[in-house]
């Protein structure tokens, strides 16, 4: 796959936002800030890092994406669709009675999924699971990535699948954490304390890099130098804007699970296409 | 039966905890097929998991006591091919990692095989908190997942194998008291079949995992009162195999359920929704009445809660009273 530039998955990531409200207005309900703030993520998975194949979802070379906080899935959605794994036009049958596109992802309904999702905690469990079999099956020249968010970090599953990775040393794992700070009752240091994030999974034998999520290049750099680590699981510690690129979203957890209103998204969508103009002109 | 006493009986019957089956059928599940593997949440002796452990050490995972690992750890592991078997204590597995097994395991479909040791009351002196009563309920609920109960060792290690090739998640209880082993090898057994052990005319006894000995021997009392019963083994408890148990139920025309575990949810609720929907028939349901357990001695346990040959004798009295 040859490599696209850093304004052209800048534009692909905008517009994966633009798709993101025009599903969930269409929708009529649904997580905003999340996947609005994990869209650079998602672009620089799904177009430069992830090795996998739109056309032939189950490849056995693969690289597997598992989404741990199944409410963000739009973005995971949004993201498919501009890599070919669907129609964009499908998008909007998001949250619809027969909609392979489910509130929270199911598996067995699309393709690529690799996970069920949305109850919080399991994501990095099932990576070990994936991980320890590909080790024994010799395949773990496979990357595994998982997508996590920070409040579901209050979850002890996570945790129990810390020291797992960290005792079975787990090393073609690569963890993002979304770190925006927000969760649906408050900012997180106020619903319960994650701090000091780094030095928790430092101490469960992690690897830790800490990033702006929303910098295109840097995620792609750090998942190059995770993949670098040899003998330890990686968590990128990835600092998100929750609610990216539109204005009256940013940083506002009233925004962690509800839509834009009509009136919202054509505010939101008009946002977005003056970002996608600088986008163009400050690449020129 | 014979003219012996259930005493004598059951003393000339080798005595073995169900979960050694378990542990010797896991084992040769291993040798069979090499994507069977297997985790364990520190009880890796107890759930007689030792065994495989000791064969194929790269193919075993000790996770720690983290019951929720355990399970989603499993997910992952069947999405890469693999046939995991997770045991723990049912009490722990599936008793505190239910969400989990529901959605990474029954929702998103993958094959895990869910092994609770320690099920029943006659978990003995470890008291309420051990002796796991609600596993049957919990996992019957769920779609997808099948739910076995072995009688006996020699039983259970036939099911476990059988599990090893089954596609869907499954849930198999076990027991840690030596019980009775009394079906062979050349009794049959498949996932989702019930089977007749004794034949009756007057009423279906129809008992899971380490009840239906208790079943058996219930026959001899009754047959010495005159009552000619019929035991149907339900070694799977879904999916029910309900034309064996229609058969039987049509032709006595009263039922009594046994199970050691809550009826509600249990077995004794699966039958009783059953004739209702099909063919309404008086029926008593043995087993744990809404209510834990306590600490004692096995037999002492079963005795007092009920559960044994001579309350299964009076549940039959009373509902051929209401029999017509």
């Amino acid at each position: 796959m040859q490599k696209l530039s850093l304004k052209q998955l800048e534009t692909i990531a905008n517009s994966i936002r633009e798709d993101i409200i025009r599903m969930l207005v269409h929708a009529g309900s649904g997580h905003s800030a999340g996947p609005l703030g994990l869209a650079d993520i998602f672009t620089a998975l799904y177009f430069d890092i992830l090795k996998h194949d739109p056309k032939n979802p189950d490849w056995d070379e693969r690289d597997i994406l598992l989404l741990s906080n199944g409410h963000c899935v739009p973005v995971r959605y949004a993201t498919m669709a501009r890599a070919g794994y669907f129609d964009r036009s499908e998008l909007m049958t998001l949250r619809q009675l027969g909609s392979r596109l489910q509130g929270h992802p199911e598996r067995t309904r699309l393709p690529g999924l690799e996970n069920t999702s949305g109850p919080l905690g399991s994501g990095l469990s099932q990576a070990c699971g994936m991980s320890l079999a590909m080790r024994m099956d010799n395949q773990s020249h496979r990357w595994i990535y998982v997508v996590v968010g920070d409040g579901e970090q209050d979850e002890g599953n996570v945790w129990e699948a810390a020291m797992l990775a960290g005792k079975y040393k787990l090393s073609n794992i690569i963890a993002i954490t979304d770190r925006n700070n927000i969760q649906i009752d408050g900012p997180t240091e106020q619903v319960m304390p994650l701090e000091d994030l780094k030095a928790k999974w430092q101490a469960f034998g992690w690897h830790v890099l800490e990033i702006d999520g929303n910098d295109i290049e840097a995620v792609i750099d750090a998942c190059a130098m995770g993949r670098a680590v040899e003998n330890k699981p990686v968590m990128i510690i990835a600092h998100t804007v929750p609610g990216k690129g539109v204005d009256f979203m940013e940083y506002d957890f009233h925004w962690h699970g509800k839509p834009p209103n009509k009136e919202e998204a054509k505010k939101a969508l008009h946002e977005l296409r003056t970002l996608g103009g600088k986008i163009r002109s400050e690449h020129e | 039966m014979n003219n012996m006493s259930l005493a004598e009986i059951t003393a000339k019957l080798e005595q073995e905890p169900i979960r050694k089956g378990f542990g010797r059928g896991l084992l040769e599940a291993g040798k069979r097929w090499d994507n069977v593997v297997a985790a364990c949440a520190d009880l890796t002796d107890s759930t007689q998991m030792n065994l495989f452990a000791k064969e194929f050490p790269e193919r075993y995972i000790e996770i720690g006591v983290a019951e929720q690992n355990l399970v989603t750890t499993g997910s992952g592991l069947a999405a890469m091919g693999k046939v995991p078997f997770v045991s723990s204590y049912a009490a722990f597995s599936p008793g505190r990692n239910w969400e989990q097994i529901r959605t990474t395991i029954c929702l998103n479909d993958r094959p895990v095989k869910i092994i609770g040791s320690h099920a029943g009351v006659s978990v003995g002196p470890d008291g309420a908190t051990h002796q796991m009563l609600e596993d049957v309920a919990l996992m019957r609920v769920l779609p997808n997942m099948v739910v076995i109960a072995p009688c006996d060792s020699v039983e259970a290690e036939k099911a476990t194998i059988a599990m090893a090739t089954d596609k869907r998640p499954n849930y198999m209880r076990l027991a840690r008291e030596a019980t009775p082993v009394f079906t062979t090898d050349k009794t049959p057994f498949e996932i989702g079949k019930a089977y007749v052990f004794e034949p009756g005319e007057d009423v279906s006894i129809i008992a899971t995992g380490t009840m239906t000995y208790q079943a058996l021997a219930a026959v001899d009392l009754l047959y010495k009162n005159g009552i000619d019963a019929e035991v149907v083994h339900v070694p799977t408890i879904k999916p029910l195999d309900e034309s064996t148990i229609l058969k039987s139920t049509r032709k006595t025309g009263a039922v009594v359920t046994v199970e050691e575990g809550q009826i509600n949810g249990g077995l004794g609720g699966a039958i009783a929704e059953l004739l209702a929907e099909e063919h309404p028939t008086p029926i008593k349901r043995i087993g744990m009445r809404d209510h834990f357990g306590e600490s004692g001695k096995p037999e002492e346990l079963l005795k007092h809660f009920g559960l044994d040959a001579k309350h299964i004798r009076l549940a039959v009295h009373a509902v051929l009273e209401r029999k017509n």
